[in-house]
């Protein structure tokens, strides 16, 4: 779905959101209020420059609009390949989108994501993966590599890949696999603004994918784990 | 990935102590060796694990000739193996018994 | 309060394993592992890839003491698999930083050895590191600092790269490595000419100790001896800062201005200069304590 669409169905009563070189930021109207918008479009790699234009929008957000719900709209292809981008430290400025992200939330600002198109590795990791909740919409891509990459860098046949991806939701790319490690919360169905509006105004009581993972028999050990170095 | 498992009668009545002993990391070539304590009336139990299939034989060796060196009683040895040579098996279990003992005394 | 100095010298963190680096980096005999290779919490998705397990799941975690203050710290085994991060593992990542939220620690301590998210069990690997990210910064939130050391051959990347930068400070000897796409990475999708990973003095500008404590990536740069390490930890603990707006708006002011000088630039050396450092190419070549006489006022931006 082209990002106009998208928008306009999110939200019929209207909204600002402007693109400018692929970053997205504004705000939408819904029957609950306004909510900031902001995210990437056209499978956007994500380098130091994008991730610190995404910075910036959440912190003028901060600034502006205190309390809003902020809805984080995904399309990435991953965080960008360069030598250049290293060597200014890229995992610094994607650490930085986090953290601001992170000051949202403990500001009361729910995060809501939604990926509409790709969303890969450390693109994602940094930016929609730290919302409260992660939904997509059915034809969304999820994956941290693609199968033949992994199979180049791990050294394992790809067919053995391919073959246990089919029973193991736990490294093949795919929105399904990520909802049963509870890793994404839900596939959105039209009308997407009806979906909006019914998740807007949830409380979340800290990280439940490690319980969604457990529950869902996809991550049968996170949970159990952490419990017990918790001490519990 | 293999596993195989292993017993000898130790030589004496070890009381052992409670803390388990670890050495070894699981690289290519590597493995872990891991001691505790079991009430296993004398016996030495040995598991390995191991990516390197078609050893059993060797692991009999090596494993018996450790054992009948050293008195391993009430002993249980696991091991994680990512293709270690007879050598580096024999050192790395030869650091964990003298760790497991030092940790006793 | 003392130093118990009284520890060894002359340790190599580089060359010193997971375990080994934690029995000297905390106070002698304080380490008491929390969830130890006994329990066999070990990866239950590496047997069906003919992988073999650690008893660790390659992480060691537990608390201790140092320099007499309580301290939780965890420690990567670079060895096992590169330090990947798989769903047993980062689970004892994510539930020593929660931990901390109830014991309030004087700090955490994280021993970073990683490349990443491991592909073995890749998905949960993903979501482990995002939820060690989100369990690492609430845990900063409510007050307690979360300190990083890098020192292994392995180096820190991927997920654990950004992990890495949501510490409070970071502490790095001259042969860590820290960035986000490993150099073998960046040749093998973008080409060789892109970035060449046999050029190891190249590896080094770009990613290594002190071209990071250059460009303030890590506020610390120490000789590779875990009694180093454990100095500049012990020193970092008290100037540490919680997260706020004015200081993420801060950082943003910095990282903004880090690209607006040095966004142009294609190699290391080109930055040191632009740094107004003379020879810049003799800054790979110096011991530490020469290093730092010579940067002393330039960089750490």
């Amino acid at each position: 779905m082209n990002i106009e669409t998208l928008l306009n169905e999110l939200f019929p009563m209207g909204h600002s959101v402007k693109n400018t070189e692929n970053i997205l930021s504004g705000s939408g109207m819904t029957t609950k209020g306004d909510i900031a918008v902001m995210g990437t479009t056209d499978h956007l790699a994500i380098g130091v420059e994008t991730a610190l234009a995404l910075a910036a929008v959440t912190l003028k957000v901060l600034q502006n609009n205190p309390g809003q719900p902020i809805l984080l709209l995904v399309d990435t292809q991953g965080q960008r390949l360069s030598l250049q981008n290293e060597l200014l430290g890229i995992n610094g400025y994607l650490a930085h989108l986090a953290k601001c992200l992170e000051l949202a939330r403990q500001r009361g600002h729910q995060l809501i994501c939604l990926v509409y198109g790709e969303a890969v590795s450390g693109g994602f990791l940094s930016f929609g993966m730290m919302a409260d909740e992660i939904h997509t919409l059915p034809d969304a891509k999820v994956r941290v590599m693609n199968l033949p990459a992994m199979a180049r860098i791990t050294k394992l046949p790809l067919e053995q890949l391919e073959e246990l991806s089919l029973n193991s939701p736990c490294f093949a790319p795919g929105v399904e696999n990520f909802i049963k490690l509870g890793g994404i919360d839900t596939v959105w169905q039209q009308p997407l603004s009806e979906q909006l509006l019914e998740v807007i105004g949830t409380k979340h009581d800290g990280d439940q994918r490690r319980h969604n993972g457990f529950v869902r028999q996809g991550r049968n050990f996170a949970f159990p784990v952490a419990q017990r170095v918790k001490g519990g | 990935m293999e596993h195989l498992q292993f017993e000898f009668k130790g030589s004496g009545n070890r009381t052992g102590c409670q803390q388990t002993t670890l050495v070894g990391v699981v690289s290519s070539g590597n493995l872990e060796v891991m001691l505790e304590h079991s009430e296993l009336l004398g016996l030495c139990r040995i598991n390995v694990s191991t990516s390197a299939k078609g050893f059993a034989e060797i692991w009999q060796a090596v494993l018996s000739d450790f054992a009948a060196r050293y008195d391993l009683s009430n002993l249980q040895i696991s091991i994680n193996d990512a293709g270690a040579t007879p050598a580096v098996v024999c050192l790395r279990l030869g650091q964990a018994l003298d760790d497991y003992l030092e940790a006793s005394s | 309060m003392s130093d118990l100095s009284g520890i060894q010298r002359g340790h190599s963190y580089y060359e010193a394993d997971a375990r080994q680096r934690i029995s000297h980096l905390l106070d002698p005999g304080s380490f008491q592992e929390i969830l130890g290779p006994a329990e066999r919490l070990t990866s239950p998705h590496l047997e069906p890839l003919g992988q073999p397990c650690s008893f660790n799941d390659g992480i060691i975690i537990g608390s201790g003491s140092l320099n007499g203050l309580k301290v939780l710290v965890a420690s990567q085994e670079g060895g096992f698999m590169g330090g990947a991060v798989g769903e047993v593992h980062g689970a004892k990542l994510t539930g020593l930083l929660e931990r901390a939220q109830d014991e309030r620690p004087s700090a955490v301590l994280l021993l970073l050895e990683s490349g990443g998210v491991r592909l073995h069990e890749a998905n949960a690997g993903l979501i482990a590191i995002s939820e060690v990210i989100r369990a690492l910064l609430a845990t900063r939130f409510a007050g307690t600092p979360v300190l990083g050391l890098i020192g292994g051959a392995y180096g820190c990347f991927g997920g654990m790269g950004i992990v890495a930068r949501c510490c409070d400070a970071l502490i790095i000897n001259e042969e860590g490595r820290l960035g986000l796409s490993g150099p073998d990475v960046i040749e093998t999708t973008m080409g060789v000419e892109e970035f060449d990973s046999n050029d190891r003095a190249l590896v080094w500008r770009t990613l290594g100790g002190k071209h990071r404590y250059l460009l303030g990536e890590v506020q610390c740069l120490v000789e590779d001896d875990i009694n180093a390490f454990r100095s500049a930890v012990i020193n970092a603990i008290p100037t540490v800062h919680p997260l706020s707006l004015e200081s993420l708006q801060q950082e943003h002011l910095r990282l903004a201005r880090r690209l607006a000088d040095y966004g142009h630039c294609r190699d290391g050396a080109e930055i040191w200069s632009e740094m107004g450092i003379n020879d810049p190419h003799k800054l790979p070549l110096m011991d530490i304590q020469s290093f730092m006489a010579t940067v002393a006022d330039k960089g750490q931006e």
